[in-house]
């Protein structure tokens, strides 16, 4: 695996308390594998994003890139790291420095990194943005004077132009419209062949991520309920949050049919007992309001947390 | 046949910048839900503002905006007042926006009723109690007394109908009630929003970009790109047999749930460029994106053709069933 995390845990503290925002997450991204992270928001995905990455301290548990155990590294042993790892976020506005020209938001990553001299930067600046697709007259320009697809792909350049083994696509596309997502999809598409990237995609859209992924994980309230071959959850999943999921897109197919979850989506800062779910699951029985279920694979690579799911 | 109860014709909307609607007509009926779909900028939310009689002050509307017979473009301020609310409710993207943060949900309902019916406090709170129990709101009797940011996001986007259907309209603007909302709420909410239509006997024009939405709870939908309309069908004709090259596109380049695309067999299909490569131009504002184009295109902006069973698309190329087969 090129990354792992164990039981990785992430709180915050706030009026109330400790929040826990990332509740014990075990995950792995496999060399050259797209793995999708699904869930609803405030459900932890940015959390446990930016807890991968070391933006945000990690209570408990462990990150593993590449076989080395990221919390043990010295700031000086974490640096070749972080040019390994990069993100892209879903408001390339509000990540893009608004007084700096494309060209010097494209170079800071390389003279941070101390990667090339001015002609070697320059070369490879020029490179990356012929790549996602902007031509070189962008390079003077500022992110403002650009679509939001267009700043997308300037967040995709800047992540990509230390050529990185794992991207984190924080929501990349959830901003734009139908016609831009397209392109911007096959644009991580097309990266991720040329380069050989590995992906942990992230987003609330269930068919954005069925597109992209190998694996998929659906995330809810803090922990991963369920993992699978993207086929494998999409034609028999086993949770029944996923389930709900799946039927809350809108499809034409199911003409003016009732909501499949009633409730709210319930805050971190207030864990149900037992199972998580349980107070919004249509399946609920006394256990699943006393005991937490553990997580188990029910089928070959697809593993769940749910009393009642049978394989 | 009774005229419809809002007739929107030859709709314009001016700024000194420029018009971001221009010649936008669509019509509904008692009851009926209308979807007005198309990316954002194409001039939707204007449109929605156009009806309200909300639109910024810099904005000069022209055409006509008939409600019941009667144009409320033509109406002065106060009397437009008196329709909206009343006859005419919104509901916004964003609760938020039409929500008084340092006021209760109750008072904030309670305030319509008494303006518009007179009601009485004591007699407006019961009324706000009824209402939040109406749009599904557990415990109203407690919730009546919270403030909104005490409130969830799906919660506060259900108080905004609750205060938008207080004097049981006939018609209710939606302008992207669930797009801030997450997928399992915006199921909820758009139940409930059909479910009132039904209710109260209530039209709904449902204003959105999502296609899966148009499929699952409109009549009728209206698809709206750079301010003009593209095309108009039964969702069913729209994502079984899309005719406008802009259409086609939408639904081409939508990774479908049901339809389980995977990047590993292949692209999405894409629409080149973007909406605003279209401003200024005088021909069809696809022309920049569009792949059927013809030099009569680019002279004047296509006229809507009509295909049948109330079927409309504003291009003579496409609507040519050739030119829909061959490509
Ligand atoms: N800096 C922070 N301080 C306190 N709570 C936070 C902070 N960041 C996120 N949270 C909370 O942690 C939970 C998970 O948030 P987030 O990871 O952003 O969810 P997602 O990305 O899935 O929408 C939410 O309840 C959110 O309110
Ligand atoms: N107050 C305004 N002044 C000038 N132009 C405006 C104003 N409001 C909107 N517009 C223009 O009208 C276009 C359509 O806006 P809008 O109706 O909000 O689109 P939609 O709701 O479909 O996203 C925008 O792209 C913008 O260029
Ligand atoms: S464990 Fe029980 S409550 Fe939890 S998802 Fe399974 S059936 Fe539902
Ligand atoms: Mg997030
Ligand atoms: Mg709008």
């Amino acid at each position: 695996m090129l990354l792992e995390t164990h039981d990785l845990h992430v709180r915050f503290s706030t009026q109330n308390g400790a929040l826990h925002a990332v509740d014990g997450v075990s995950l792995g991204v496999g060399r050259g594998e797209s793995v999708g992270l699904v869930g609803e928001s405030g459900c932890g995905k940015s959390t446990l994003a930016k807890a991968v990455l070391r933006l945000l301290p990690v209570a408990a548990g462990r990150v593993l890139f590449d076989g080395q155990d990221v919390g043990t590294l010295s700031a000086r042993d974490l640096q070749p790291l972080r040019r390994r790892m990069q993100i892209v976020f879903q408001d390339p506005f509000g990540s893009l420095n608004p007084r700096h020209t494309v060209e010097s938001i494209l170079t800071a990553p390389l003279v941070v990194h101390g990667l090339g001299d001015r002609q070697e930067r320059r070369r490879r600046v020029e490179e990356i943005v012929g790549q996602v697709g902007l031509s070189s007259s962008a390079l003077s320009r500022y992110p403002h004077e650009f679509s939001g697809g267009q700043r997308q792909r300037i967040g995709i350049a800047r992540a990509l132009i230390l050529k990185p083994d794992l991207v984190i696509c924080d929501e990349p596309v959830s901003a734009l419209d139908l016609s831009i997502q397209a392109q911007i999809l096959n644009l991580l598409v097309g990266m991720k062949r040329a380069l050989g990237l590995s992906y942990l995609f992230i987003s609330h859209d269930l068919s954005v991520v069925r597109f992209i992924s190998d694996r998929v994980l659906v995330m809810y309230l803090g922990r991963i309920v369920e993992s699978a071959a993207g086929d494998d959850l999409w034609q028999a999943p086993l949770h029944p949050y996923t389930r709900a999921l799946m039927q809350a897109v809108p499809d034409p197919a199911r003409r003016r049919q009732a909501p499949a979850l009633s409730g709210d989506l319930p805050s971190p800062e207030n864990v149900p007992p037992g199972c998580r779910f349980h107070p919004r699951c249509p399946l609920a029985t006394e256990i699943c309001r006393r005991q937490d279920p553990a997580f188990r694979e029910l089928r070959p690579q697809h593993a769940v947390a749910c009393h009642h799911a049978e394989a | 046949m009774a005229s419809p109860l809002l007739d929107v014709r030859g709709l314009s909307v001016r700024f000194p910048t420029g018009s971001p609607v221009i010649d936008f007509g669509f019509h509904i009926e008692q009851g009926e839900t209308v979807a007005v779909v198309g990316e954002s900028g194409s001039g939707k939310s204007l449109t929605a503002l156009a009806i309200m009689g909300l639109l910024p002050r810099r904005a000069a509307a022209t055409g006509t905006i008939a409600f019941r017979g009667v144009d409320l473009l033509a109406l002065p301020e106060k009397e437009r007042r008196a329709i909206r609310g009343r006859q005419v409710a919104m509901v916004f993207q964003e609760p938020m926006t039409s929500l008084n943060p340092v006021m209760t949900v109750g008072r904030q309902i309670g305030e319509v009723l008494r303006r518009h019916e007179g009601l009485s406090s004591a007699a407006a709170r019961a009324r706000a109690i009824e209402l939040l129990d109406l749009v599904r709101v557990a415990d109203p009797h407690l919730r009546v007394d919270d403030y909104p940011h005490r409130l969830s996001g799906g919660m506060r986007q259900r108080v905004v109908i609750a205060i938008a259907v207080a004097c049981r309209p006939s018609l209710l603007v939606a302008d992207e009630p669930t797009t801030a909302l997450d997928v399992t709420i915006q199921a909820q909410i758009l139940d409930l929003l059909d479910r009132l239509r039904r209710d109260l006997a209530m039209a709904l024009i449902l204003i959105t970009h999502d296609l899966g939405i148009v499929g699952q709870w409109a009549d009728r939908v209206v698809v709206m790109y750079a301010g003009r309309k593209a095309e108009e069908a039964s969702p069913h004709e729209l994502l079984a047999h899309p005719v406008h090259p802009y259409t086609r596109g939408l639904l081409a380049a939508s990774p479908r749930l049901s339809a389980g695309a995977n990047y590993r067999q292949g692209p999405l299909e894409e629409i080149p460029g973007t909406i605003a490569s279209a401003a200024g131009e005088p021909g069809c504002p696809f022309v920049p994106r569009c792949d059927l184009v013809q030099p009569s295109c680019r002279v004047a902006p296509p006229p809507l053709v009509e295909l049948g069973g109330g079927r409309l698309v504003a291009c003579p190329i496409a609507a040519v069933p050739e030119a829909v087969h061959a490509s």
